[in-house]
């Protein structure tokens, strides 16, 4: 492993702040709960973020966060409470253990790593659903993690922006 | 900061029995709710913290309808206005026979001695947005317990029902649209009067007519109005058009599908109709009606997993 081999994404990076973690948690829930026309076909930003950080940050965000959000989602949505719970921790689970792993590679070949995780947590969350006695809704319901995926790239050059300024433009910006 | 305690010392408990912890949590709260709906006082809770983002993100479509508003030239509004004057015309014309009709009703029910209906209370609520869940046909109305709504309220637009009010928070409710797989609402055809239950049929955002047997009297095009022998919804509020039947001599049922009276899935304001007050003034009227086909109604429903499929 040569340095000059690392990726990009690997730069050296300002330590995160929690209000950056929250804030795009806020804004995940917040886009998850417009009002979209075609629900099935949206991606769920919220398992998205949840996704990023931790493969980030796993050691701040983790299972805890997860169900804590998918609870959120659960009552949000007005769906079976502890649908989403579960799958966000099976979700964050899955990406805490692979995160060391996705670092790794360039931006899409991160995204088809997530395209997967999130393929599960929606396939978690429908197992649940079939359980409880629902209708299976039809293939589109995994259009809309492979779109998240697509979004990844995306989501993690605007999540990682706060950590990329340098240190000393906050000193010196403040005129 | 990330990087200056050593790592093997505070992680807490390893991630899988972290996993173990949280499924198993979400599993007793997935147990709980579908199969005792104890968690009630929780989801409440957490829909009141909830409850700003929701608000929060309904402010984008209202900022554009705001926008669009402005654009909108005048033109358009002159012909809108006229279009609404004729049709004001109209609807007053229908209010005032329907005054004289409603009259003359009240003053021969009280020749019967049945109970007098009582006049229906509404309150408009708009809807905040839909359920994010591709399960079920869900959405959220901006009126809650604090508004005075019930569940099992009946929910109308102005062409006819849309749901039914499933869940009270203290700020929002829950409304399961018609076209929900889990919704039934009891209805009557208006050309002869037959009467049946109209089941939600999911992903197609129809109604399908179930346990019709396939001679059933009943066409294309026909109106199905609410019949109100359950007592929750009140009776004759358009719900339905046939849109579709099938006759299969193979079936003992026909297979007949309805298009929604209600723009069950677009509109955007919506009347919660106060249901309580009147379940007691029914059974004298439908207590017959209901004793004569019970099979007809009870037994298909227990068996619908079966029969559905």
């Amino acid at each position: 492993m040569q340095l000059g081999s690392l990726p990009s994404a690997q730069a050296i990076l300002l330590p995160v702040r929690a209000g950056t973690i929250l804030g795009s948690f806020a804004v995940a829930l917040l886009l998850d709960f417009l009002p979209w026309r075609n629900v099935a076909l949206v991606p769920d930003f919220v398992a998205l973020v949840l996704a990023f950080w931790c493969v980030r940050q796993p050691r701040l965000v983790g299972l805890g966060a997860g169900w804590l959000l998918g609870l959120l989602i659960d009552v949000g949505n007005g769906v079976l409470l502890g649908q989403h719970a579960l799958a966000y921790s099976l979700l964050a689970f899955a990406a805490i253990t692979l995160s060391r792993r996705i670092l790794w590679f360039p931006l899409w070949g991160q995204a088809l790593h997530v395209a997967a995780l999130l393929l599960f947590a929606q396939g978690v969350a429908a197992l649940v659903r079939l359980a409880a006695g629902a209708e299976f809704p039809g293939w589109p319901i995994v259009v809309g993690p492979l779109i998240g995926a697509a979004l990844w790239p995306m989501v993690s050059l605007v999540l990682l922006l706060p950590q990329r300024m340098p240190a000393d433009v906050d000193e010196t910006g403040t005129i | 900061m990330d990087h200056t305690p050593p790592p093997f010392f505070n992680r807490g408990p390893a991630p899988l029995v972290r996993l173990a912890f949280f499924a198993s949590l979400s599993f007793a709260l997935l147990v709980l709710d579908a199969r005792f709906r104890y968690t009630e006082g929780l989801r409440s809770v957490l829909a009141l913290a909830v409850y700003p983002l929701q608000t929060l993100a309904t402010l984008p479509a209202a900022l554009g309808e705001r926008v669009s508003g402005f654009l909108v030239s005048q033109a358009q509004l002159r012909d809108e206005n006229t279009e609404l004057r004729s049709k004001l015309l109209g609807a007053s014309q229908a209010a005032q026979r329907f005054e004289a009709a409603q009259a003359e009703t009240a003053q021969l029910r009280r020749l019967m001695g049945a109970a007098e209906r009582l006049p229906l209370k509404s309150a408009p609520a708009e809807i905040l947005y839909n359920g994010r869940d591709p399960y079920s046909r869900k959405v959220v109305i901006d009126k809650g317990s604090q508004n005075g709504i019930g569940a099992g309220a009946p929910v109308v637009d102005e062409n006819g029902v849309v749901g039914q009010v499933t869940r009270v928070h203290a700020l929002s409710a829950e409304v399961t649209l018609l076209t929900d797989k889990e919704q039934a609402i009891p209805v009557q055809v208006v050309r002869n009067g037959l009467r049946a239950i109209a089941f939600g049929a999911g992903a197609s955002g129809m109604l399908e007519l179930r346990f019709m047997a396939a001679n059933a009297e009943i066409q294309n095009g026909d109106k199905l109005v609410t019949s109100g022998i359950d007592g929750t919804y009140p009776p004759g509020l358009p719900v339905a058009t046939v849109a579709r039947i099938e006759r299969d001599a193979a079936y003992a049922f026909a297979r007949i599908e309805c298009r929604p009276a209600a723009g069950v899935e677009s509109g955007k304001y919506v009347l919660v109709l106060a249901s309580d007050a009147r379940r007691s003034a029914y059974p004298e009227e439908a207590a017959p009606e209901g004793e004569k086909r019970p099979g007809k109604y009870r037994k298909p429903r227990r068996k619908d997993p079966d029969a559905a499929r």
